[in-house]
């Protein structure tokens, strides 16, 4: 058996010998630092969300109905009747959560290391890429189940491009197909949704590992391992990918699976954050919801939006803020002027900087769930006081907060005091 | 670099040219394409004017009617809720409507045809959520200076029972006045008034 098996083999990889050599490049002989943490996990976690949303939506697509009058009753039917149908649902609606949070942890981690710097920039804006059109994506699926938050958030977020001077109105118009969120809106949010973002996603996610895997991973350390080789060829500080990181992520898998599982069965709807309760009543264009929030994962940027007052009679600053605060995303390798990568070699100014960036996208997290008047209101009057909401008030300092991180980043990482960096990582 | 290394101009021109042209014709093939995504005939054809028997409204009530797919409310305002329009246009950011949208005959002190009826679109002007009518029992929850008016539950501008907008709201503008005509004493037509059947 095995030696008919090695002749079958044979018989392949003679006729597609680029198999085994992609295997070699991206696994057995791919060199990746020794020295990886419980950060590195979050890469190979989002590909395996990737693969279970995609697998998961293939099978719910099956049953339910694009269209405005049937939406609605296609996902309750899914969840009673379809045999194990509430089960591909809450698998599809915790892993869109579950997705963002290995993103956002993905992110963080490059923060941390600095892995976005001079030879990743490619895997950076790759990575940034992957993470608007994941936004994108969510956001589409968002509106299929046409429930309350579905239709007045879609329609929130049309308009937002509704303010953009001059095409604006026009703008929305042709996103839309019509002149308000409506069964044709639905009809190519489900299109986008199902084929044309997964695509780019699995394209971009091609584009993001090719980067990283001809430049070399970055580690804890931010030392770049090519630099010494041993007399094999290999880095001295590097172990190939396979099976040294396939067993580790593996167990991350395993982790990451069990929470997840705890998530699907017990609390899917994690208090409302993960599947809002208005979106449990079917879509009514007249009406919208008393409070209504996008999902926790864009809440950030819902705050900062919210935060900025309309000037000159125009709402689109806001908008332009809220775009700005993703877009600047790209240029992080060239705003951070430190010499070192890594956090434990930089000085006290990023480390603050970055703790603050912390609390404040927290903040703004947070307040973009709740309403404005969530504070209260000031006690007192005051000319420069156009709104007394505290909330608003809080949201508009970590606005100012979030956006100083990025723009004095060439300041204060050029004037950081920062430690020697070692010639060999640190275990 | 020898003859032969050197690049043949007239095979480069042809590759350059042909690129060209091919680009062009791959651009305008996308155009169809992102024509298929305006509006359809069909939706286009969709938006008739409304009629509203307001006859039976008692003073203070609101009545939501939908016209283009949209929220249109129809408010029979009391005396009290005229008076609250000059007692906050202090707070409000375009108190006279300069900046906002409404036909000629709603640009007055109450921003509609008969001062005793308001007829508006109930889509805030900062991102098109719907807003909703809090009266003078809210004044807990809207600030001890509320004298009635709308509160968008999304971004929390407020607007005041002419649908115009206060300060430090991000809506920009206030609240769009639809055409309208009233036919007799008690009907109200949503969507066309005299100027637009003139045309």
């Amino acid at each position: 058996m095995g030696a008919q098996l090695r002749a079958l083999w044979g018989w392949f990889d003679a006729r597609m010998p680029s198999v085994a050599e992609q295997w070699r490049i991206h696994a057995a002989n791919y060199y990746a630092p020794k020295n990886f943490n419980f950060w590195y996990f979050f890469g190979a976690l989002a590909m395996l969300v990737l693969g279970i949303q995609i697998v998961s939506g293939i099978f719910l697509t099956m049953n339910y109905k694009p269209d405005a009058n049937l939406a609605f009753g296609s996902v309750e039917y899914i969840m009673r009747d379809v045999p194990g149908g509430w089960l591909l649902r809450y698998i599809h609606s915790t892993g869109a959560s579950a997705f963002f949070v290995v993103v956002y942890l993905h992110m963080f981690r490059g923060l941390l290391y600095g892995s976005y710097k001079q030879p990743r920039e490619l895997v950076w804006i790759f990575g940034v890429l992957i993470y608007l059109t994941l936004m994108g994506e969510a956001f589409f699926g968002y509106l299929l189940p046409w429930g309350q938050m579905s239709y007045w958030g879609a329609q929130v977020i049309v308009n937002l491009f509704g303010t953009v001077p001059l095409i604006g109105p026009d703008l929305a118009l042709w996103i839309r197909g019509d002149y308000v969120v409506s069964d044709a809106t639905l009809n190519r949010f489900f299109a986008l949704h199902v084929i044309a973002f997964p695509l780019v996603l699995l394209g971009l996610v091609v584009a993001h590992i090719l980067a990283l895997h001809d430049v070399g991973s970055n580690n804890p350390d931010g030392i770049e391992i090519k630099k010494l080789k041993g007399p094999d060829g290999h880095p001295l500080d590097g172990i190939p990918f396979h099976p040294y990181y396939t067993v580790k992520d593996l167990m991350g898998a395993v982790l990451f699976l069990a929470i997840f599982c705890f998530i699907m069965f017990f609390v899917p709807e994690v208090g409302g954050y993960f599947l809002e309760y208005n979106n449990f009543i079917p879509a009514d264009p007249l009406k919208t919801p008393q409070h209504i929030a996008p999902v926790w994962y864009f809440t950030p940027y819902y705050s900062i939006l919210r935060a900025v007052p309309p000037l000159f009679h125009s709402q689109f600053p806001g908008v332009l803020a809220m775009g700005v605060a993703t877009m600047i995303l790209f240029f992080l390798p060239w705003l951070d002027r430190s010499p070192v990568k890594s956090i434990r070699y930089r000085g006290n100014l990023y480390k603050g900087a970055l703790a603050l960036f912390v609390v404040v996208f927290l903040v703004l997290g947070y307040l973009g769930t709740e309403p404005t008047t969530v504070w209260g209101q000031f006690g007192f009057d005051a000319f420069f006081l156009d709104t007394k909401d505290v909330a608003t008030w809080v949201a508009r300092i970590c606005t100012v907060l979030y956006f100083a991180f990025f723009f004095l980043m060439p300041w204060y990482t050029a004037r950081d005091k920062v430690l020697p960096v070692p010639e060999r990582v640190t275990v | 670099m020898n003859e032969q290394e050197k690049p043949d101009k007239t095979r480069r021109n042809l590759i350059v040219a042909t690129t060209a042209v091919g680009g062009a014709a791959a651009l305008g093939a996308a155009v169809p394409f992102a024509a298929s995504m305006w509006p359809s005939e069909r939706a286009r054809a969709a938006g008739a004017p409304v009629e509203v028997d307001i006859s039976r409204m008692a003073p203070g009530e609101l009545a939501v009617v939908e016209w283009r797919g949209k929220p249109v409310w129809v408010i029979r305002r009391t005396q009290e809720m005229l008076a609250s329009l000059k007692a906050v246009e202090a707070r409000l950011s375009d108190p006279a409507s300069k900046a906002s949208e409404q036909p000629k005959y709603a640009e007055n002190e109450y921003r509609s045809a008969k001062p005793e009826y308001m007829v508006m679109e109930g889509v805030c002007t900062h991102l098109g959520c719907s807003p909703q009518l809090k009266g003078l029992e809210a004044k807990a929850e809207m600030g001890a200076d509320w004298a009635g008016g709308f509160y968008c539950p999304c971004h929390g501008s407020k607007f005041d029972l002419a649908g115009r907008v206060f300060r430090g709201a991000p809506a920009p503008v206030n609240l769009k006045v639809p055409p309208y005509e009233f036919v007799s004493d008690g009907t109200l037509v949503i969507g066309e008034d005299k100027e637009k059947k003139g045309a």
